[in-house]
């Protein structure tokens, strides 16, 4: 196919998004959806310093066997602060509202989402969701951890309510946004763009919008119902009553299980557009990244039951939940070697984003393993409700997705802002990220192993050696972190003005200048080709997608 | 009549209205899901205390619920012949019918209402007011707690769907809805349609033993 003739190029420099208006209120009464992402991205930022600010509190907290410097109740309320924040106000939102929302449009050849009111109307829902939530904590808190489990969070003294009404709210604007997304990922492609060419980031997105726009309602429901038990006594759950509290284990895992998805598949996106570009290589396999996506998001919703294999299931449910959820394990195998396929004979560039993706493949990889080991029935009652657990999801959750988000922070910092930050720093404080987890959490492996339960507030004194580590590495986390967004922040002033392809990548969004103009391209581009074919020069892409 | 306005993502009315519509479709299947969280319940309670759903089915007003049912069949097709005019530019039919069918609606919550109504007198309520007397078994309180979940929330999703459509008619007197654009007018009518499918099947599982 030939380029198609442009007879004028790109006109004169259209202001960026940043600059093409100013002041407060251009920004709370924004459509671009660039504006949003990057109001996205600030809230959830947020959200995750103060989740982990919970987590110090804890880990402090455990430095000894019993009191250091809070008492039991307040450590029952802050660990499921801690969760609640991570979870649901940080962790299911990150890196879809904020990374998807900014670049599924760009990647698309879009000019802006398909519903940019909508998309406005999910900041402020979750603003407020995430308002109330906090409201609760502060007026009350509640001691249920992240899960409510029934009959427990309909008998607590401490106030559910309003956490749950919290909850719910964000749940709606998890469900606007995911509509959005997908509405915009079928009807707003460029021409030429077909799903045999989508930036694979796009992919994910798409995959993690059907979870959250088919998981989440149900969420909202177990969770509103428990609100009613709470504050209504109806009993639903309630086995006094003749409810069933299993039924609401059920109900509530079939969201939050494809929830872990909705965690772990925009960060496995963000991955994908990382190493291509610092290998300079064609993904080894795009069929395999788009398949394996598709097939995650999929059997994520048959396998809740590995959840509950304590909770009075039959062994022959019990092997088919444990059997299904090895199917995941294979689809992710298939991405991991499709990651290091693509690494495989690159001309390799290690550059910030790589290094996360180097801690985020061992990170994920060993969560994944201890994950089939605890989708096992036999191996899982041993360590049902143990630190191994914790450290399980830990590994998946920040190992895998926020090392992602950091990843895809500085991945795409340069376009979303126009400055590149002092790669010393960058990679320095991703080496630090990683040994701070790696000595936060393997050492929790070692305590869940030799029996050590989640949520509690004292311990046996021969536990005390491996609880301090892992409050040392926690230490070391939370300042490898500082010192990330430290560097972005400086860079974000005084950092050098990017090009718009810094990193000589054939992904799409670096077509367009960094800062992206307010409509994206100033002309509709023609995506008629692999934004993996490193085979085209950065000027034969150019011309072929007709951006000058 | 006033021209319809193209969002600045998009190249045309076609591709804009088309987008639209599917974007609502999506939303509505998010909105079973909500409903099949229910649904679910009810199935697993249904299953633990059979007997005392089936004999919770039979103390239900079997009349009630059906002219309720022939309410909302009868709105949804007031909403389609709305639709009908729409695309002829009958301005003036479009914007009666929705009024018909919103006042259809009302009927609906108020036959819901009275019912509500026979209910507290008799005790078959939620929970912890439950003090029916022709039922007093764990499984009847968990029936007619599973009864009011069900039809109330229904009931909410109904009065907002009345809401919506009073709001469409207005905009249809006014002109809004051409035969070239009207798609707002198919997402709303499509939403009550949902809530009249919901309404089937509460019918069936709630009221026919």
């Amino acid at each position: 196919m030939t380029a198609p003739a442009e007879a004028v190029p790109a006109p004169l420099e259209a202001p960026s998004y940043l600059q093409v208006e100013s002041g407060l209120w251009s920004w709370l009464n924004t459509r671009d959806h660039k504006r949003i992402g990057v109001m996205f991205l600030a809230t959830v930022t947020g959200m995750f310093l103060i989740g982990g600010c919970f987590a110090l509190a804890l880990r402090t907290e455990l430095l000894t066997p019993n009191r250091t410097i809070m008492d039991a109740t307040t450590y029952d309320r802050m660990f499921t602060l801690h969760g609640v924040t991570m979870v649901w106000l940080f962790l299911v939102p990150s890196i879809p509202t904020s990374f998807g929302n900014f670049l599924l449009p760009i990647q698309l050849g879009a000019r802006d989402l398909a519903f940019p009111k909508l998309n406005l109307m999910s900041f402020y829902t979750f603003v407020l969701g995430a308002a109330i939530t906090f409201g609760g904590m502060i007026a009350g808190g509640t001691d249920t951890g992240w899960t409510f489990y029934a009959p427990y969070a309909d008998a607590t003294p401490t106030d559910v309510v309003p956490v749950v009404i919290g909850i719910f709210t964000l749940g709606m604007s998890s469900i606007f946004s995911g509509v959005n997304f997908i509405a915009t990922t079928h009807l707003m492609r460029a021409r030429g763009l077909g799903w045999s060419n989508l930036p694979l980031f796009v992919w994910t997105i798409y995959g993690t919008s059907v979870i959250m726009v088919l998981a989440t309602p149900v969420l909202g429901m177990a969770l509103a119902l428990v609100g009613l038990d709470h504050a209504l006594h109806l009993g639903i759950f309630n086995p006094a009553v003749g409810g069933d509290p299993v039924l609401f284990q059920h109900i509530f895992w079939f969201y939050s299980h494809p929830a872990v998805y909705i965690m772990i598949l925009p960060a496995m996106g963000v991955v994908i557009e990382v190493v291509p570009t610092f290998a300079h290589r064609r993904v080894s396999s795009y069929v395999a990244v788009a398949v394996s996506t598709v097939g995650i998001a999929f059997v994520g919703f048959l396998t809740w039951g590995h959840h509950m294999f304590v909770s009075g299931m039959s062994t022959f449910d019990a092997g088919v939940f444990g059997i299904m959820s090895m199917f995941v394990a294979i689809f992710s195998a298939i991405k991991v070697f499709t990651w290091v396929g693509t690494l495989y004979r690159g001309h390799i560039q290690v550059r910030t984003p790589l290094v996360y993706f180097f801690g985020f493949l061992f990170l994920f990889v060993f969560g994944g393993m201890t994950g089939v080991a605890l989708a096992t029935q036999a191996l899982d009652v041993h360590w049902t409700d143990t630190y191994f657990v914790v450290a399980h999801f830990h590994f998946i959750m920040v190992g895998g997705s926020v090392t992602a988000f950091l990843a895809a922070l500085h991945y795409w910092f340069p376009k979303m802002f126009g400055r590149l930050y002092d790669e010393r720093v960058g990679m320095l404080s991703a080496t630090a990220v990683f040994i701070g987890f790696v000595l936060t959490f393997l050492t929790q492996f070692l305590l869940g192993n030799m029996g050590m339960p989640r949520r509690y507030y004292s311990y046996p004194p021969r536990f005390q050696f491996l609880h301090v580590l892992s409050t040392g590495g926690a230490w070391l986390l939370g300042g490898a972190v500082l010192l990330a967004l430290g560097n972005l922040l400086v860079a974000l002033r005084w950092g050098e003005k990017a090009p718009p392809n810094p990193w000589h990548s054939r992904g799409f969004e670096w077509l367009v200048s960094s800062p992206p103009p307010k409509h994206n391209f100033s002309t509709t581009p023609r995506l008629d080709f692999s934004p993996y074919d490193y085979s085209m020069t950065e000027e034969e892409a150019r011309e072929r997608a007709g951006v000058g | 009549m006033s021209e319809p306005a193209l969002g600045e993502q998009f190249h045309d009315l076609e591709r804009q209205a088309a987008t639209l519509r599917f974007g609502m479709w999506i939303f509505l299947v998010s909105e079973i899901l909500l409903f099949a969280a229910l649904f679910t319940l009810y199935a697993a309670y249904r299953t633990m205390f059979s007997e005392d759903f089936r004999e919770g089915v039979l103390h239900n007003t079997f009349a009630y619920g059906t002219a309720n049912l022939f309410i909302l069949l009868t709105s949804s097709l007031t909403a389609s012949l709305a639709l009908y005019g729409a695309r002829r530019d009958r301005r003036r039919w479009t914007g009666l019918m929705l009024v018909a069918t919103a006042a259809l609606g009302l009927a609906f919550i108020a036959v819901k209402l009275t019912e509500y109504g026979k209910h507290v007198e008799e005790g078959s309520t939620p929970g912890p007011w439950y003090h029916y007397a022709e039922l007093p078994t764990f499984g009847g309180n968990r029936f007619f707690t599973m009864y009011w979940g069900m039809t109330g929330f229904h009931v909410l999703h109904l009065a907002a769907g009345v809401l919506v459509v009073s709001w469409m008619a207005v905009r249809a007197f006014k002109g809004h809805y051409t035969a070239r654009y009207h798609v707002k007018l198919e997402m709303g009518t499509l939403y009550w349609s949902l809530v009249d499918l919901m309404w089937i099947f509460l019918w069936t599982i709630l009221y026919l033993s």
